[in-house]
């Protein structure tokens, strides 16, 4: 199988802190890849690395056998990669409908002189949108919460939107940061079903951080363990939960 | 309350949803179109201006509305539509209908490339930065004389058309405007629908996911700026026209800060707001005026009254009513359209999900 991204020594310093430390990994086609780490050992500064919101120090990043690493950050949903966040960042004033048609933005070709006059171009372009919007949102059962706004919404909810949204932009890559995080029992293993169909059924690659290691062991085809912004084991879910480094790290035995 | 049964996406598509959106918006445009035959000519004037005031607030809306960059310089852009209207027709022999977009998109050009710099700016920098905007072009307008006539001011020459004259007091000049204004909201209605006006919002609400929605947060922030101003300065065209005679002491600082005062009071985020807003700004004025006379002396010829009672509004509105009217109106809509299971939380700014890592 293919790699669909790969980071090569991936490096970045902020001043004297080495938040990740050359890390390398790739994520191939239809897998599921999970970093896990205590907090700030730099999981969540290589999403914004492979996002463009930071500049590597080093290292190079290649996603489909393109190189991103100088790619400008509002270019990566176009080629390909969507992300969720560890803290939700919606658009809160606005309601779910209008939340995941920005997930289309990427994909919207018409130019705000057209969009002024509303062309019938910029017409059809909506249906098109929309149609995308409506097939994500059967996938992932949002039919109630459409026309609700997002400040209504409950956490629970919120966080599947926020999947929503980054399924609209019809990624080759999807990066969830913390998916199961502040969700109950039952919400998580909603997620864990909906990982599956995503990777199974939309044939979409998934890097994921995430702390709840049942969904983790669940889902996961390969993990990662990161501490202090190395990698200290790669390997299944099992092989990587029982390495001496990683119970060292997590539990300073 | 109202079930709308959706069966095609042109119902979340067009500007009136159902039929209720056909009465109301049907009947306030009657009204506005028969205000003729039962308002005089002094009201009909203050009208026309009110809607000058309101396709600024439009343009303004845009802007810190919907894209949340603040601007307290849109009066300079309003000035430079108006004088840019009266040089236009000094200067050439064109109807006033085609100079009228000639100066929006003049102005709209002009804040295209000041929003190149200025728009690196953030928050209270950005404020700053467009307040110097005010203040230079006050200069510019006394000093270049041989093009604004400096102190002197400048006559706009009267708006005509086939050789029909329009009396800027009147009725007739009061239909132009309106159909100005409806011009100008099918378009900013138009722009809010589409992918430009959703990324405004996107861009408003969360940089960092806007971004990664594959939002160019840059271009998006100087178009906001742009058609702001193009549209801000149509409405200075138009008030050109209103006014006559223009000086450059009409479009200072104090000005900016009422066009922040109007969508303001008039509710943030909305078109209706910007139009609600300026109906407020001006028709105040008058309603203090016939207030004075029915006040003790004491207190109706107290010097800073006007002013007095506009910052006293524009503070209850920040304190009581952050969404101004147009939210009070929303609420009191809801209120009535789901009794009795209405539920205050539902426009309360939710601070609940605590937001770290805020990027920029």
């Amino acid at each position: 199988m293919s790699a669909v991204l790969s980071a090569d020594d991936l490096t970045i310093r902020f001043g004297g802190l080495t938040a990740v430390d050359s890390v390398s990994f790739e994520v191939r086609e239809r897998e599921v890849y999970t970093i896990v780490g205590p907090n700030g050992a730099g999981k969540t500064t290589i999403f914004n690395l492979i996002s463009r919101i930071y500049d590597p120090t080093e290292g190079r990043i290649r996603f489909g056998g393109a190189d991103i690493t100088e790619t400008p950050a509002h270019r990566i949903a176009g080629l390909g990669i969507a992300r969720t966040f560890q803290n939700i960042e919606l658009f809160e004033h606005a309601t779910v409908l209008h939340n995941l048609l920005v997930g289309r933005h990427c994909k919207s070709r018409t130019n705000v002189f057209e969009e002024l006059a509303f062309l019938p171009k910029v017409r059809r372009a909506e249906y098109a949108h929309r149609e995308k919007v409506e097939e994500v949102i059967d996938f992932l059962d949002l039919q109630p919460y459409r026309e609700q706004y997002i400040a209504n919404l409950p956490y629970g909810v919120r966080k599947v939107v926020e999947l929503a949204r980054a399924l609209c932009t019809e990624p080759k890559l999807l990066l969830l940061d913390e998916p199961a995080s502040g969700l109950s029992v039952e919400e998580t293993e909603n997620v864990a079903f909906w990982i599956d169909d995503i990777k199974n059924d939309l044939g979409i690659a998934i890097l994921m951080v995430e702390h709840d290691m049942s969904l983790v062991t669940e889902v996961s085809d390969r993990v990662m363990a990161m501490n202090d912004g190395k990698t200290i084991a790669e390997g299944t879910s099992d092989e990587v939960q029982n390495h001496p480094d990683v119970l060292r790290a997590y539990l300073g035995a | 309350m109202r079930f709308v049964f959706k069966t095609g996406y042109d119902q979340d598509i067009r500007f009136f949803k159902h039929t209720g959106y056909w009465q109301s918006y049907g009947f306030l445009f009657l009204t506005a179109v028969t205000a003729p035959l039962y308002l005089g000519n002094f009201e009909i004037s203050e009208l026309t201006q009110a809607i000058s005031f309101a396709i600024a607030g439009l343009g303004l809306m845009l802007l810190v509305g919907f894209t949340g960059q603040v601007s307290l310089g849109h009066a300079a852009f309003f000035g430079i539509g108006a004088y840019a209207q009266a040089w236009l027709l000094a200067s050439f022999d064109i109807s006033f209908l085609v100079a009228m977009p000639i100066a929006a998109v003049f102005t709209g050009i002009i804040g295209f490339l000041l929003a190149i710099p200025l728009l690196r700016m953030t928050g209270i920098y950005l404020a700053i930065g467009t307040l110097a905007l005010s203040i230079v072009l006050e200069q510019i307008l006394k000093s270049w004389k041989s093009v604004t006539g400096g102190f002197d001011g400048m006559a706009v020459e009267p708006a005509s058309l086939l050789g029909y004259q329009f009396n800027p007091d009147s009725w007739d000049f009061y239909y132009v405007a309106l159909a100005i204004l409806i011009l100008v909201l099918a378009l900013c209605a138009n722009l809010l629908r589409s992918p430009t006006g959703r990324a405004m919002v996107a861009v408003r609400d969360s940089e960092v996911s806007a971004r990664s929605m594959g939002v160019n947060i840059a271009r998006t922030k100087i178009t906001a700026f742009g058609i702001s101003t193009a549209i801000t300065g149509l409405g200075g065209a138009l008030f050109a026209h209103k006014l006559q005679y223009l000086a450059p002491d009409g479009f200072n600082l104090i000005i900016s800060i009422t066009f922040l005062l109007m969508i303001v009071v008039g509710g943030l985020g909305s078109l209706q707001g910007a139009i609600l807003g300026a109906l407020v700004v001006i028709l105040l004025p008058q309603a203090i005026t016939i207030m004075k006379d029915y006040l003790p002396p004491s207190i109706g010829h107290q010097p800073g009254l006007e002013p007095g009672i506009f910052g006293l509004l524009l503070v209850a509105f920040i304190l009581f009513e952050p969404m101004g009217i147009y939210g009070r109106w929303r609420k009191i809509k809801l209120f009535f359209d789901i009794f009795p299971v209405y539920r205050k939380a539902t426009f309360r700014r939710q601070k609940a999900y605590l937001k770290t890592e805020r990027m920029r």
